[in-house]
């Protein structure tokens, strides 16, 4: 296995954190970063301000938000056997939306928009594999997929729902904003409450990663390989899941992140997920930096993180598309 | 000892059973063919030998051990299964889809060990594919793929192995190889138990042969006594003649 790969990634990532911390409306010189950096955050001057109150909590959330959604999208593109899916599959996406937008109408605090985003993520995957269980006798990851699309219909007519009823002037613009994406409204306490989600999310997939292959096949090729198959399922279910649902609830719905990013892990170290795991965890991560830092420094205004995530991740969508079947 | 026996057995789905009655006997060194025609339930008599699919009545026992009583990874230990190869999905090495083979020989949470990685390096020479073990999976041929399949349940170093159709959509001279290596496993004292729709196959490689039809074994012995023209055009709905002139060939090559 070639070192390069690896390389590369940490390179990137390394790149992608001092164009986060350096880039802005306030530009930073090399050296106006660097003793910015060591003076610490208590010294004093504007890039002291700038780098610790600022940049670096919202860098952390773009870190932490890209790793989680890579993450999540790896191990559903492995236990589904299919490389076009991503955390929006199981309708987590949607539920949590839907989650957000109905706190937003009812006009709850920001903890309270997060609190349901995560818990309308996990009622939609909940529902989805309480439908999925008793359907038998057909392919379970199909009647997963099925019952995901559903689902996720359903909270996204919820969704269109609440658009309607809310207040045109205030609440609307904020469903909008939180349904584009965007770390503008996160702070350090944000992080904080989500960090040992995804934490607690990643954990059973790095300990399982050296099993997770084993999905690809069909599940009673695994089992008579030795797997528990539903088990192994379930557990990676509900671990990408918290890892989506922890990352929705800091920065609303950042689509494509989770369908592109495995992707190009797999590119780079091949498809076992023992490798392409950490792989997506550093892509992702840069990925969502570099798109984060673009988005509020290429225009006079914020960019939502969404749009650009999405400028990036649909054409790189067709392009995999186009490659006609051979899926990396 | 028995590797691999059947008493009793019926089998199906949700129990509705698919056949039933079904006894069967598979030691080592031997080969153990299936022969009946589609629907016949072969392929769900297998999924309940290797406890797949849970019997409805009867036991399935795994080198004299009940295999209702055995966990999924010390069944895997004893019975190997190989599929149709089937093109798979992603890009695996052949390397890396034989040491799937290794799972149920590692610890819940560990990585493959050095001797994971011999031992899926002995099973691919063993099978002459030893130059394929960097190559994609998917871009091999069907009968290669069929023999990476052969090499991950060699690497599971079970002593039964099972495979269902293992010429099935093969070319002529990926057929030959197949059955020739499955001949020398057997030789090696590997107990063999596979399906097949070719009787020719079966004849030609089979210590024993078994007849499902309907989910019931009709006949079963040494091969030439079991698959008579007579009883293949009875179980398979086919002309008499045609089905004797079929095998007359492999018949005077012995």
């Amino acid at each position: 296995m070639p070192r390069w790969p690896w390389l590369l990634l940490g390179l990137l990532l390394t790149l992608a954190v001092l164009a986060g911390l350096a880039a802005g409306p306030i530009a930073l010189g090399p050296g106006e970063l660097l003793r910015a950096l060591l003076g610490g955050p208590s010294a004093e001057g504007q890039a002291t301000m700038v780098v610790w109150s600022l940049r670096l909590p919202r860098l952390a959330a773009a870190l932490l938000v890209g790793a989680a959604l890579s993450a999540a999208g790896t191990a559903y593109q492995a236990m589904f056997r299919n490389p076009l899916v991503s955390p929006d599959i199981l309708g987590a996406s949607a539920g949590a939306g839907m989650g957000a937008a109905l706190a937003i109408l009812f006009g709850l605090p920001t903890l309270g928009i997060q609190g349901a985003a995560f818990a309308g993520g996990l009622t939609a995957v909940g529902l989805v594999t309480l439908v999925a269980g008793r359907v038998r006798r057909h392919d379970p990851v199909l009647v997963l997929v099925l019952a995901g699309i559903a689902i996720g219909t359903l909270f996204s007519a919820g969704i269109s729902l609440a658009k309607v009823l809310a207040d045109p002037t205030v609440q609307l613009p904020s469903i909008t904003f939180w349904l584009l994406g965007g770390l503008s409204a996160s702070s350090p306490a944000d992080v904080g409450r989500a960090a040992p989600l995804v934490a607690a999310g990643l954990l059973p997939l790095l300990l399982l990663r050296h099993r997770v292959d084993l999905l690809t096949l069909a599940d009673e090729e695994a089992a008579a390989l030795g797997e528990d198959v539903s088990r192994l399922r379930f557990t990676l279910i509900v671990s990408a899941t918290l890892v989506t649902g922890a990352s929705v609830a800091i920065a609303g719905i950042v689509g494509w992140v989770g369908l592109v990013v495995p992707h190009a892990a797999r590119l780079l170290v091949g498809p076992r997920f023992a490798r392409s795991l950490p792989a997506a965890l550093l892509l992702g991560a840069a990925f969502v930096a570099i798109a984060d830092t673009l988005a509020r420094s290429a225009a006079a205004i914020e960019l939502p993180l969404g749009i650009l995530t999405a400028f990036v991740g649909a054409p790189a969508f067709l392009w995999l598309l186009a490659r006609g079947g051979r899926f990396s | 000892m028995r590797r691999l026996e059947a008493r009793g057995l019926s089998f199906g789905y949700d129990g509705a059973p698919v056949g039933e009655g079904v006894d069967l006997d598979l030691a080592g060194g031997e080969i153990v063919c299936l022969l009946g025609p589609n629907g016949g339930g072969k392929t769900t008599l297998f999924r309940t030998l290797l406890g797949v699919l849970p019997p409805i009545a009867g036991e399935v026992r795994a080198a004299d051990r009940p295999l209702a009583r055995l966990s999924r990874r010390e069944r895997a230990r004893l019975l190997g299964w190989v599929p149709q190869a089937h093109a798979g999905l992603f890009a695996f090495t052949v390397e890396e889809v034989v040491l799937m083979g290794r799972t149920a020989r590692r610890g819940r949470f560990a990585a493959p060990s050095r001797r994971d990685h011999d031992v899926v390096r002995e099973a691919l020479e063993r099978l002459g594919i030893g130059r394929l073990a960097g190559r994609v999976y998917t871009q091999i041929s069907g009968g290669e793929r069929q023999l990476a399949l052969v090499a991950r349940a060699l690497a599971q170093e079970a002593g039964v192995l099972i495979l269902d159709e293992p010429t099935a959509s093969l070319d002529f001279g990926n057929q030959l190889r197949v059955l020739g290596e499955i001949r020398r496993l057997r030789d090696d004292g590997i107990g063999i138990l596979m399906s097949t729709h070719q009787p020719e196959h079966a004849l030609e490689v089979a210590d024993r042969i078994a007849l499902l039809e309907a989910g019931r074994i009709v006949a079963e012995g040494a091969p030439r006594e079991t698959a008579t023209p007579e009883r293949l055009a009875r179980l398979y709905r086919a002309d008499l003649a045609a089905v004797a002139a079929r095998l007359a060939p492999s018949e005077s090559r012995r």
